[in-house]
């Protein structure tokens, strides 16, 4: 399971009630940035397995999550503990940026 | 650390990856250091026109991809991380520290490009991702059926305001002289556009928000005068800045803090080369950064021959 695709019925308990900690990506199908980090993260994903799992929600198909969570910019990344959000990670611009940040939010 | 390479390429855009293209046909080994993914700017473009031979836009993510394999399929390889900095040893090797570990090469191509320009707001890195943003095509469709703001008066600032008027209420253009920089074609495609209000001669001077954007504060250079525009998003395109930290102090860089060099590529260290954006030229294009790639590939056949 390298990435997993939540929506508004899985979310809760597929993230919110998961008792490993979650990342979660805000995204959509027009997003060029959104392209460009989906390799990065799918290696990230890979590389992690067992530790965290990542989910990917399409703000298109999921408005709701995306108001609830105020993401105004995609891609949009956040780490779930206990149901909580952490800050968000917007738009991150390179690897080290991302590996810093799952780092700092104790998920590696 | 134990091998030379004979080239490392740091930045997998256009110019990146059409520089390994051409050292990895010249069979030099090389590597392209990409921290992100290949393309650079080009691969948050969707449609990308004007480039020899594309008769329908291509999609810039893809573009870069095929650059990247293209680039492969003669040796060329790719790491994704990130280059702290490059120093010059006393055999002239160049040392690169990067987020994969420490690496040495004969030569260098500095390949970095340029990011977005921010408009320099006290308020303004706060609201990036709650109403201010840097590209339209990227986070455009967020604010669908809302009233949107563009900062600049250049090409990217007329596509992306085109781009927004398809999909937002109203879309404001703030630019501070009385005419646009851009070329004939992005001004033709605002012609005949309803929701575009254009908002000449003036300056962005506040940032209105209450846990996000409301607003912008805007005077008219000549007259003064102080206007408030309530809007949910501001996209700022006012112009790119050379992304040249790595080589501060060890490159020449110009006031902008491009890299000084020439259509050859050289910079003022041998074996160290600039292409595409983050060089000194008049024309920043797809085009003009892959051309560069071809050239830097020859100037380091000759610097490795003598």
């Amino acid at each position: 399971m390298a990435i997993i695709v939540a929506n508004s019925e899985n979310f809760e308990n597929e993230v919110l009630k998961s008792e490993k900690p979650v990342v979660v990506e805000f995204w959509a199908p027009w997003c060029g940035y959104c392209k460009r980090i989906s390799p990065l993260l799918k290696s990230i994903a890979e590389k992690n397995e067992g530790i965290f799992d990542i989910y990917t929600v399409n703000v298109d198909d999921n408005e709701k999550l995306q108001v609830y969570y105020t993401v105004l910019t995609i891609p949009c990344l956040f780490v779930f503990k206990n149901g909580k959000p952490s800050d968000p990670l917007i738009a991150p611009e390179s690897k080290t940026v991302i590996d810093e940040w799952l780092k700092d939010n104790g998920v590696i | 650390m134990d091998k030379i390479l004979d080239t490392i390429i740091v930045g997998g855009g256009p110019g990146g990856y059409s520089a390994a293209l051409y050292c990895a046909r010249a069979g030099l080994s090389t590597i392209v250091f990409e921290k992100l993914s290949p393309g650079g700017q080009m691969a948050t473009t969707s449609q990308i026109e004007n480039y020899p031979g594309f008769v329908e836009a291509e999609d810039g993510f893809e573009l870069g991809e095929k650059m990247k394999e293209a680039a492969e399929k003669y040796g060329a390889e790719t790491i994704l991380g990130e280059v702290f900095s490059i120093s010059v040893n006393d055999d002239k090797t160049k040392e690169l520290k990067t987020s994969e570990g420490d690496y040495l090469a004969k030569t260098v191509i500095i390949a970095t490009g340029a990011s977005p320009r921010e408009l320099g707001l006290p308020e303004e890195s706060n609201l990036i991702g709650r109403g201010v943003a840097y590209c339209a095509t990227c986070d455009g469709m967020l604010y669908k059926n809302k009233v949107v703001a563009v900062a600049g008066g250049g090409n990217s600032a007329l596509e992306e305001a085109t781009f927004l008027s398809k999909l937002c209420k109203k879309v404001y253009i703030i630019h501070r002289r009385n005419e646009f920089r851009a070329e004939k074609i992005y001004l033709d495609k605002l012609k005949n556009v309803d929701n575009i209000e254009l908002v000449m001669d003036s300056k962005i001077t506040k940032l209105l928000s209450d846990k996000k954007l409301t607003g912008v504060v805007v005077v008219n250079n000549i007259t003064g005068e102080e206007r408030t525009i309530e809007v949910d998003g501001l996209f700022v395109a006012i112009g790119r800045n050379p992304n040249s930290e790595i080589v501060k102090g060890l490159l020449d860089l110009d006031k902008q803090g491009y890299i000084i060099a020439d259509e050859t590529t050289k910079t003022n260290i041998p074996g160290i080369f600039a292409v595409g954006d983050v060089r000194t030229k008049d024309l920043r294009q797809i085009v003009t950064a892959a051309s560069d790639g071809a050239t830097a590939s020859k100037a380091i056949e000759e610097y490795l021959s003598h």
